[in-house]
């Protein structure tokens, strides 16, 4: 049972095969709730013809991209034509051996200790696919895609990553296992690193190409973006990148500032401990808590999708280097100065301020509508 | 005597128009006074008398000169339209008429230029930029030439197009074979501001074509955009890839006949076109529709001005990635449609009117029906005004998006929400109000800055403002009465007459086959469209085919400022400038 073989390639293996079915059937799912979600959100129905509620509409879309025809266009540039949708889902795959989903070591694929800088590292490889789809493709639209990608991905990889550091310096491990673990025996990070979290929410959406980010794709301006010239499989290649790296990116959100498959702070409620107890059935509950959180920030994904329009380049631009790096490089400082103080908790304090805040903005009374709105002047 | 009467027991009393008596306009005498006055301040023009407007005929070689003098002495600042109309007996056959108008006095006025085979007639553009596609329009339709226009090439019909279609002797019947071999490419002219970094820059520029099939141009239009990365340093537009002939067609149709192809111009705002030209109509036949017909007449205009708004910010929004505000408008929309499928059966191009009234009575529970319209559509524009106004990335993309200044709009013959848009509170249902929208209280509202967000300003207040016409309209009540005139020689009798009554049986033949026939005369009447003035020109030789139908698509002056509006900016811009403006392709290609 404990050879090196069994060890070191048969078991991590099966949990690969596992982890990867799971997430198919996530990155399937998503697709589903996505559209019954947006439609709920749009006054509409979303899908509703295919099986129960539509359900059956997670294996007709397979089908139809696996039987429609795939076009080439004639002036491909072929080899990079092909690479194009096939290189994103190669990282997009890899990053889930790296991902714990439950309590370790059973439900960890593999513990890596720089297991944070491999993600980054793979995950930003993913852009070359959009470029090459959109190069080769010989298309000015894909170009222009290919090119808005290839910037947009290499500026919010930056404040991405910036982000991270600050949740690296808390806890003092590049082990995603060892993160989560300081979690539940202290606060979630979201409260020490209120602003990390909220600009590694708006850089995943930039790295997702998601709206309000979506200029790579940006329908009424590209017409497709990078995947115009693509086809049938090909797309649906591109589409489950995409939705893989949302699970990705997902997964890392609640694992370095959601206390991964833990429902506990200051060492009380459901740690890893506890769930260990358990024996099998606490790490599957572990597990259904990860997936759980990671399905609640898929649903945030579509819900900025309903609520926000999209960015002009420039701005994003704008918003990418002149708010969000700087931004994140004052939150490295503060951290700094903290542990420097060695004052960690303080810092708790700074979610706590920021999070009550926002709930007095959002839920302040709102002043009616005037008669007549701001700019507009009325002549008769 | 009473099987002449056809909705009332009243017999019908007035005269039977004999053919081909002259048209005499109601309001012929003081357009005639008002145009000598006009005739003493210009030089070199001879008045036409017995005109709707007043109107001149104006030597060729003159023609720039008198219209620099009207804008100037005269504050004729509004470059309405400019189109021919083609009389093959007459030696110099073809007129081309100028129609401008002036905000300052409320006034319009005509002019013709008579031009004969191969003449040529000199550019009025160093007057009005915005006669620009005007006169290339002539020049396709007649083969007028204007001496001095730097683009004069053909504009709604293909370049390989054999024949000018507009004029009398051209067999519609003819066909072409049209393909794109020897049709010259358009390459952008690079606008001088950024002329100079070519010559400094290494990096290649790229023309791109934007449609004529593209995700945000709505119908079929076609913008050719020469890009510096994401910088439009010079833009093209090419139209007519809708043109269905809507003015040719009207010649070989009676008058009734025309009222569906008008539907089709802004397939937005269906009704309002029908309102449009039906009154044209009645104007030349001195009749006044039945005040049940005004009334509903109204309220349909109205929520056809509020669906084509709906129609324009929700594509608007969706262009700029916010989709789902495009359902949030779309929903009244769908219930409007309701309303009018209620009333005649059709949805969006319902031709619900007939000239003199409506085709039939609207449904006893009309007013109730609209009622729940007014009270349900405010939310959704709330709702849209909140998710959007207070938006700082929509706030980003449509402040100083696609401007235009007040000037540069008047000169182009801006109309509509996009005039508005720029401060100028010019509205034909102000000015010159019909269906009785004087007595109705309305504002009209205005925004400063001309831009993206300006436009969007002023049409979610024109919505509101529609909406408290409505209400207003409701609070009187349906008027009783017929909703048709009373006159055989307009209106079909009812059915039960004409297979019961002899009488009833011959007019009802006779108006199928022989039409309306209007004095001989010509007549222009406008309303305020979705996008703006909307006007209908009608020249009648007194038989039952229209000799010439002209519309004034508001659309089509507003168009031809787009590259202006653009240039300098980044295609995203451009793609919202464009949704803002609300180009209806039918109504822009007729």
């Amino acid at each position: 049972m404990n050879t090196p073989l069994m060890h070191y390639l048969v078991w991590p293996l099966v949990k690969f095969l596992i982890a990867f079915i799971i997430v198919q059937v996530l990155v399937a799912a998503m697709n589903w709730i996505e559209r019954r979600l947006l439609g709920l959100f749009q006054a509409r129905l979303g899908p509703n013809r295919v099986g129960y509620k539509g359900l059956l509409q997670i294996i007709a879309d397979p089908v139809k991209f696996l039987l429609k025809e795939d076009i080439v266009p004639a002036s491909a540039e072929k080899v990079a034509y092909f690479l194009g949708p096939i290189l994103p889902l190669i990282p997009a795959f890899i990053v889930f051996c790296l991902i714990p989903f439950g309590p370790p070591p059973t439900f960890t694929v593999t513990r890596v200790n720089v297991g944070l800088l491999l993600i980054l590292a793979l995950t930003s490889t993913g852009v070359y696919g959009i470029i090459l789809g959109g190069w080769a493709s010989n298309n000015k639209y894909s170009l222009m895609g290919g090119l808005r990608s290839a910037a947009q991905m290499v500026s919010y990889e930056v404040p991405f990553g910036l982000s991270i550091v600050g949740v690296l310096m808390i806890c003092g491990s590049l082990d995603l296992v060892t993160i989560v673990r300081y979690q539940e025996t202290n606060a979630w990070n979201f409260l020490p690193q209120i602003v990390a979290c909220f600009i590694f929410l708006v850089a995943m959406n930039a790295e997702n190409n998601r709206t309000p980010f979506d200029l790579p794709e940006a329908e009424s301006e590209l017409v497709a973006g990078y995947h115009t010239e693509y086809s049938a499989m090909k797309f649906a290649f591109f589409m489950l990148a995409e939705f893989s790296m949302m699970i990705v990116n997902s997964c890392l959100m609640v694992t370095l500032f959601f206390g991964g498959w833990t429902l506990g702070m200051f060492g009380i409620g459901l740690t890893t401990d506890v769930l260990r107890h358990m024996g099998m059935f606490g790490g599957i509950l572990g597990t259904l808590i990860f997936v759980t959180k990671v399905m609640l920030f898929m649903l945030i994904y579509v819900w900025f999708r309903a609520t926000f329009p999209r960015f002009r380049f420039d701005q994003l631009m704008d918003l990418g280097w002149k708010w969000m790096i700087p931004l994140a490089l004052g939150n490295i400082f503060v951290t700094a100065i903290f542990i420097l103080a060695g004052q960690e908790r303080l810092m708790y304090w700074i979610g706590i301020v920021s999070i009550g805040l926002a709930a007095m903005y959002l839920f302040k009374p709102k002043p009616k509508r005037a008669a007549a709105p701001g700019k507009v002047a009325h002549a008769s | 005597m009473s099987t002449l009467t056809k909705y009332s027991d009243i017999p019908y009393t007035g005269p039977a128009p004999t053919n081909r008596e002259p048209y005499v306009p109601a309001d012929a005498e003081k357009m005639n006074a008002r145009g000598a006055e006009i005739a003493s301040r210009i030089s070199g023009v001879t008045q036409e008398t017995g005109q709707d407007l007043p109107t001149f005929v104006v030597d060729k070689e003159r023609i720039v000169d008198v219209l620099r003098a009207l804008k100037h002495d005269l504050k004729f600042t509004l470059p309405l339209d400019c189109f021919g109309v083609d009389y093959p007996r007459r030696e110099q056959r073809f007129d081309i008429v100028y129609q401008l108008y002036s905000i300052e006095n409320n006034e319009r006025v005509r002019l013709k230029v008579r031009v004969g085979e191969g003449e040529s007639v000199p550019s009025s553009l160093p007057v009005y930029q915005g006669l620009n596609w005007f006169e290339r329009e002539v020049f396709d339709m007649f083969g007028v030439k204007f001496d001095g226009h730097p683009n004069l090439r053909r504009i709604l019909t293909h370049e390989n197009f054999q024949g000018h279609p507009l004029r009398k002797d051209y067999d519609p019947a003819q066909r072409w074979l049209l393909t794109e071999e020897g049709v010259a490419k358009i390459i952008p002219q690079i606008d001088p501001r950024f002329a100079q970094e070519e010559a400094e820059s290494d990096f290649e520029r790229v023309t791109l074509n934007l449609g004529p099939s593209h995700p945000a141009t709505h119908g079929t239009l076609r913008i050719v955009v020469t890009l510096d990365g994401e910088t439009i340093v010079g833009a093209d537009t090419e139209i007519g890839y809708l043109h269905r002939c809507f003015e040719k067609m009207s010649e070989t149709h009676t008058y009734q006949q025309v009222i569906p192809f008008t539907d089709r111009l802004n397939y937005c705002s269906a009704i309002i076109n029908n309102v449009g030209y039906c009154m044209t109509v009645e104007k030349m036949l001195g009749i006044q529709s039945p005040a049940r017909a005004d009334y509903v007449r109204l309220i349909l205009s109205e929520l056809m001005r509020i669906g084509d708004h709906l129609i324009c910010i929700g594509t608007n929004l969706v262009d700029m990635g916010a989709l789902t505000n495009f359902w949030y408008l779309f929903q009244p929309r769908e219930e409007m449609y309701g309303l009018i499928e209620a009333c005649c059966g059709a949805r969006l191009l319902p031709s619900y009117l007939r000239i003199g009234g409506l085709a039939v009575d609207v449904p006893p529970n009309f007013l109730q029906m609209t009622q729940k319209l007014v009270d349900s559509i405010p939310r959704f524009l709330d709702d849209v005004d909140k998710l959007v106004r207070t938006n700082r990335i929509f706030r980003d993309r449509v402040e100083g998006i696609g401007p235009i200044s007040a000037e540069d709009a008047l000169d182009f013959g801006f109309t509509g929400p996009c005039l508005r848009a720029c401060g100028i509170p010019y509205d034909v249902r102000k000015a010159n109000p019909y269906l009785g929208y004087e007595t109705y209280d309305f504002d009209v509202p205005i925004a400063d800055g001309g831009d993206t967000y300006a436009r969007y300003l002023v049409r979610m207040e024109e919505m509101r403002q529609s909406l408290r016409i409505i209400q207003q309209a409701i609070d009187r009540g349906l008027p009783t009465g017929p909703v048709i005139v009373d006159n055989p020689y307009v209106a079909l009798p009812p059915k039960s007459k004409v297979y019961n009554e002899m009488e009833s049986l011959i007019y009802h033949f006779k108006l199928i086959m022989h039409g309306i026939q209007p004095p001989v005369g010509e007549t222009y009447f406008q309303v305020e469209g979705g996008n703006g003035e909307l006007g209908f020109y009608i020249v009648s030789d007194g038989t039952k085919n229209p000799y010439r139908v002209r519309v004034r698509p508001p659309c089509f002056a507003i168009y031809q400022a787009f590259t202006k509006m653009i240039t300098g900016q980044t295609i995203p811009d451009a793609i919202a400038a464009l949704g803002s403006l609300n180009i209806i392709a039918g109504e822009l290609d007729h």
